[in-house]
């Protein structure tokens, strides 16, 4: 299984980057799997969606869907697309240390 | 990533032609997706798929029980009243249940995420609207031809 090294932490990753195990995850690591995903610096609005997720799954087992994120988490979803262009669902799980979202919405 | 060979999509224009429940959903839900994937939408709305854009009607769109095998029931159940009301709100249950919202509210979230929506001008004329029938999210009304410029260099779903 191939892994990575964020914020001096070496962790299993899955072939496209997703953290295999979210509890290896941290909040130092996120900025850097930001990076590759093209996010130079996390703002608060980041890191409110991130928590979010964080949050979420603790309290579902599951990871937000987009509409979640706007229903439960107050995330308006034309803010999470600028926030994560080009994929605001893989790109938001990825960088809060989750796997892959396997839904269709 | 799966196949390097193949050029990934990167625009698609989808015709919604259908007004029932499920003549409009995947229209919607192949839109959504193509934007959480960071692929460029536009959405054609023509016929009756109009009513998924209409604001009195567009959140009273139903599931066709009669002449749609696939339902498993006969049509002959299928016409009596409340049948398609009755499918409509089972269907309409499991969908939430996978945060698949009702109409209005998928409209305003593909809208959100940066889909364009269109209405068919034909269709329009046919059925004596104007744009003040339509919900807030709908870019404008234009032709066949208009939508050809538009689709331009993408893939083109008719639904």
């Amino acid at each position: 299984m191939p892994s990575k090294t964020f914020a001096g932490k070496t962790v299993d990753v899955d072939n496209e980057g997703f953290l295999v195990n979210h509890e290896d995850w941290t909040e130092e690591m996120a900025p850097e799997i930001a990076k590759e995903e093209g996010i130079d610096n996390l703002t608060e609005g980041h890191w409110k969606v991130i928590r979010f997720i964080r949050k979420d799954y603790q309290e579902t087992g599951q990871i937000p869907t987009i509409r979640r994120m706007k229903n439960a988490g107050g995330i308006p979803t034309n803010e999470l697309y600028e926030l994560f262009p080009q994929g605001p669902a893989k790109k938001s799980a990825k960088v809060a240390g989750f796997g892959k979202p396997q839904g269709c919405v | 990533m799966s196949d390097s060979k193949s050029e990934a999509i990167k625009k698609v224009s989808i015709v919604v032609s259908k007004g029932s429940l499920e003549g409009v959903y995947p229209g919607l839900i192949m839109a959504n997706g193509a934007r959480m994937e960071g692929i460029e939408a536009n959405l054609f709305f023509t016929f009756f798929g109009l009513d998924a854009i209409i604001k009195k009607r567009m959140n009273k769109l139903k599931v066709a029980t009669v002449g749609n095998p696939a339902m498993h029931i006969p049509s002959v159940l299928g016409i009596i009243p409340g049948m398609s009301a009755f499918a409509t709100s089972k269907m309409m249950k499991e969908m939430d249940k996978l945060d698949i919202p009702p109409v209005g509210e998928f409209i305003e979230m593909v809208y959100d995420a940066g889909t364009k929506l269109y209405a068919c001008k034909a269709t329009v004329d046919m059925f004596h609207l104007s744009i003040d029938d339509f919900c807030e999210q709908t870019d404008s009304i234009i032709n066949v031809g208009k939508f050809y410029e538009i689709a331009a260099g993408g893939q083109i779903i008719f639904t």
